[in-house]
């Protein structure tokens, strides 16, 4: 397999060919925050919070390191006054949908951005699911399991159920458990609880 | 008629002089519009009487009727068009079916009441080009529709239809094709502008077997009916630019989405493929020539994110439609991870008419960087909608005011939104800013896939950003974060504004969001929401401050901001308001003045709307307390 050379934060980095920014910035002990990835899955891209600078030639973007593939010569900036503002607000965005109560990964981030955890507190559901929606959990289950949860609904709707006919099949393998990034779900299961699949669709979750 | 296959390029050319010479036989056609708006308005019992009276008066031989597709001023339907002479009838009524029949048998004058009419010197016009509407617009892609029922596979193959495949079968290479597309300086018809000639060569050069071609047809921008006009009225067009792409790029397999919502474009290209495939058009050995392809239809779930071209991809493998979290084009990886190109409607079209006409001719229509036409819906205030098919290039002034025949009412013109939610708003100074992909991304907007929204005087800017934040609000997949919570925290800041609760801090919190959302969101969704509400911000400055600062809205438009009031010298008591106050606010003597029980009014404006003396008036909330009319 080749080998690529390219720059992290002005360090030389040697990566091989089809590596992801972040696989290539973990190996070299660069770290990168992440919400949504998980080494041993495919990369879900949905939290945006390893949104790195990249410069190729004379063209600058922001992309996210989970999902960038390495090229040679590729100039990677992991940290800047814009791309910590960038991570504050995506931060403080998904507070909106989770509310404020949230623990692990996302709380230790918060901190280390210094996001208000109240900032956009008025906006959003009356219901806080501590959950931002990462999917994690239901993949994880889909290979434990089958699927006793998993999503539904579209958008400012969507939410993750369990599904009654398979929800009997939970393993308490505690799989959702290890990968949830806001401590929504912990050894005694998810707190609040999943909704079930049914009271989603008539209206009660 | 009996089904023959095609075998060779001049059966084909055989099959077409058949097919004219019987047409020659029929004395009379008239066409009906069967497209979604003529049908709305009752294209349907027109074709009904019509073929009652027909059958009754023992006419069927010789006057032949033909359902077609949309040309256009869809306003003015139901559409009916006699030849010879191709004199079209709008706004036709079942009664007036016995009328236009005699008429037509005996070659006497037009129905001059059903004729259209410059509006400017009153006069009836026979031909559509005699109008303003139709007279500055250019029309390759639209001209078609009037004289091709969709449903007949004869009727296109008699204007020429599939001569560009047999062209491209039998007499060019692919690399060739590609090439002349390239010349031809086509971009892509959906929004973005990609050039489609390098499209094509990416998804040829790519590693992958099979490869895959796909018409997009996952229209849904508000307001928005090109794509469907064209794939219910010319099905073939689309499908024969279609395969010339396959050729060129090595495709043998197609895809083509149709939104849920276009039950007649779906039927009609149904009818379409089965059809071709008759003939030997579609499926193995596509006449004779050695190419192979086959085609199938994707029905859409309702999605607007669908249209983005990784969702689509997903949609059609049968998972949710959300885009892919990856940098890798489709046309390396796309269905089942082969190569795919994927490209809209128009641009499929455009393609049969870049062959037969040359390249060189092509990019002679439009502008340097844009060539070709591009079809718009022209709606809002304005005096003529419907679609309009221009050269790329035309200014903005010549849309509104010569083919769209100037803003309704004679009010004020204030914006025109262009390129559908993820477009923005262009204000009265860049009128003569000229329609071409990149003036309209300068601006601050996009071509998108065509839609232009025209706005008067009374639309308020910070509430028409809301709306469209609201549309893609209700339309985001939810998959990342910056473009669902994002669009939440949008849709509710500026709902705040429009409420006169807005505060200055709020600009702030619009300016970290939309940041956030262009650069960091997963698809182009969410990336390009932000342009209407940063060009509402940037051009109409004093709207945006004037609710924040002086929580008035100056287009007397945000019903938290104004109060209605009855102005006591014009009110003519005709009651019409008092009637019809839903929550019976007003109230009054016979014969005097009425007024308005701030208490109870709930301003639905239909007082406003009803007055014949414009007495109701709407009074900003801080005039209305200065003058002690609220506390």
């Amino acid at each position: 397999m080749k080998t690529i050379e390219f720059e992290i934060d002005e360090k030389k980095v040697r990566a091989r060919e089809g590596m992801t920014i972040l696989e290539a910035a973990k190996q070299s002990g660069v770290n990168i925050p992440t919400l949504c990835y998980h080494e041993n899955l495919d990369h879900l891209g949905c939290c945006r919070i390893c949104s790195v600078y990249i410069e190729k030639g004379k063209r600058g973007s922001i992309v996210t390191a989970c999902s960038y593939p390495v090229e040679e010569g590729l100039k990677v900036t992991t940290r800047s006054q814009k791309i910590d503002r960038l991570r504050k607000t995506i931060i403080e965005l998904a507070i909106v949908g989770s509310g404020p109560n949230i623990k692990a990964d996302l709380y230790r981030l918060s901190k280390e951005y210094n996001a208000d955890l109240n900032r956009f507190s008025s906006i959003g559901e009356e219901t806080k699911y501590n959950c931002i929606l990462c999917g994690l959990c239901t993949i994880k289950c889909i290979e434990a399991t089958g699927g006793a949860i998993g999503f539904v609904g579209r958008g400012v709707d969507k939410k993750i159920v369990s599904f009654p006919e398979t929800s009997q099949t939970c393993i308490t393998c505690n799989y959702c458990n290890n990968v949830c990034p806001t401590g929504r779900i912990s050894l005694k299961g998810a707190d609040p609880p999943f909704p079930t699949v049914n009271d989603f669709l008539s209206g009660r979750s | 008629m009996m089904s023959r296959e095609i075998t060779g390029p001049n059966m084909l050319e055989e099959l077409r002089k058949e097919i004219q010479e019987e047409s020659v036989s029929q004395k009379v056609t008239i066409s009906v519009c069967s497209s979604t708006g003529c049908v709305a308005l009752g294209s349907q019992s027109l074709l009904k009487m019509l073929k009652e009276q027909l059958s009754n008066q023992g006419l069927e031989e010789i006057v032949e009727i033909k359902e077609t597709g949309c040309l256009g001023f869809c306003e003015k339907g139901p559409r009916l068009t006699v030849y010879p002479g191709g004199i079209s009838y709008f706004q036709v009524s079942p009664e007036d079916i016995d009328e236009i029949v005699t008429r037509s048998l005996e070659h006497g004058q037009p129905l001059e009441r059903l004729l259209l009419r410059d509006p400017e010197t009153g006069k009836t016009a026979e031909r559509l080009e005699d109008i303003p509407f139709y007279k500055y617009q250019r029309r390759l892609l639209l001209s078609d529709n009037e004289r091709v029922d969709p449903k007949k596979i004869e009727d296109y193959i008699s204007i020429g239809g599939y001569s560009a495949l047999s062209r491209v079968l039998f007499h060019m290479k692919p690399e060739q094709v590609i090439q002349e597309v390239k010349k031809s300086g086509l971009r892509g018809r959906g929004g973005s502008g990609f050039p489609t000639g390098r499209k094509w060569e990416a998804t040829r050069d790519a590693p992958g077997d099979p490869k895959y071609v796909i018409v997009n047809c996952d229209e849904g921008d508000p307001g928005s009916f090109m794509d469907r006009s064209l794939m219910e009225g010319n099905p073939h067009k689309v499908l024969e630019g279609m395969m010339i792409g396959a050729y060129a790029i090595g495709a043998s397999k197609g895809y083509i989405y149709i939104r849920e919502e276009y039950p007649i474009a779906f039927a009609n290209v149904k009818t379409a493929i089965a059809q071709a495939k008759e003939y030997g058009l579609i499926g193995s050995n596509v006449m004779g020539s050695g190419f192979s392809f086959d085609v199938k239809v994707h029905s859409g779930a309702g999605a607007f994110v669908s249209g983005e071209s990784s969702a689509l991809v997903e949609a059609i493998e049968g998972r949710v439609g959300e885009p892919r979290p990856k940098y890798i084009h489709i046309s390396e990886r796309g269905i089942d991870g082969k190569p795919t190109c994927l490209n809209n409607v128009k641009t499929w079209a455009n393609v049969p008419i870049i062959i037969l006409n040359s390249a060189e001719w092509y990019k002679s229509v439009g502008t340097e960087s844009s060539s070709g036409t591009n079809i718009f819906s022209l709606v809002g205030n304005v005096n003529n909608t419907g679609l309009v098919e221009v050269p790329m290039g035309i200014t903005l002034r010549d849309m509104v005011y010569k083919i769209g025949g100037g803003v309704r009412g004679g009010k004020r013109f204030k914006a025109v939104q262009i390129g559908g939610p993820s477009g923005g708003f262009i204000p009265e100074q860049f009128l003569d800013l000229k329609v071409d992909f990149d003036s309209l991304s300068e601006a601050g907007s996009m071509m998108g896939s065509g839609g232009m929204v025209v706005m008067n005087e009374d639309a308020c800017m910070v509430d028409a950003a809301k709306y469209f934040v609201d549309f893609l609000l209700e339309e985001s997949c939810g998959k990342c974060i910056p473009c669902r919570e994002g669009l939440k925290v949008l849709s509710a800041t500026l709902g705040r504004i429009c409420e006169g609760m807005g505060k200055h801090s709020d600009l702030e919190i619009i300016r970290d969001v939309t940041e956030a959302m262009e650069t960091t969101s997963l698809c182009s969704l969410g990336k390009t929401a932000i342009n209407p509400v940063l060009t509402s911000m940037n051009y109409f400055k004093d709207e945006w401050e004037a609710h924040i600062e002086e929580k008035v809205c100056p287009a007397k438009h945000c019903r938290a901001l104004i109060e209605y009031s009855i102005d006591e010298k014009s009110c003519k008591a005709c009651l019409q308001c008092t009637m019809n106050c839903s929550t019976a606010a007003i109230s009054g003597e016979k014969r005097k003045p009425q007024r308005i029980d701030q208490s109870k009014c709930i301003k639905c404006g239909t007082c406003y709307d009803l007055c014949p003396s414009n007495a109701v008036v709407k009074i900003s909330r801080g005039a209305a307390k200065q003058i002690g009319l609220v506390d």
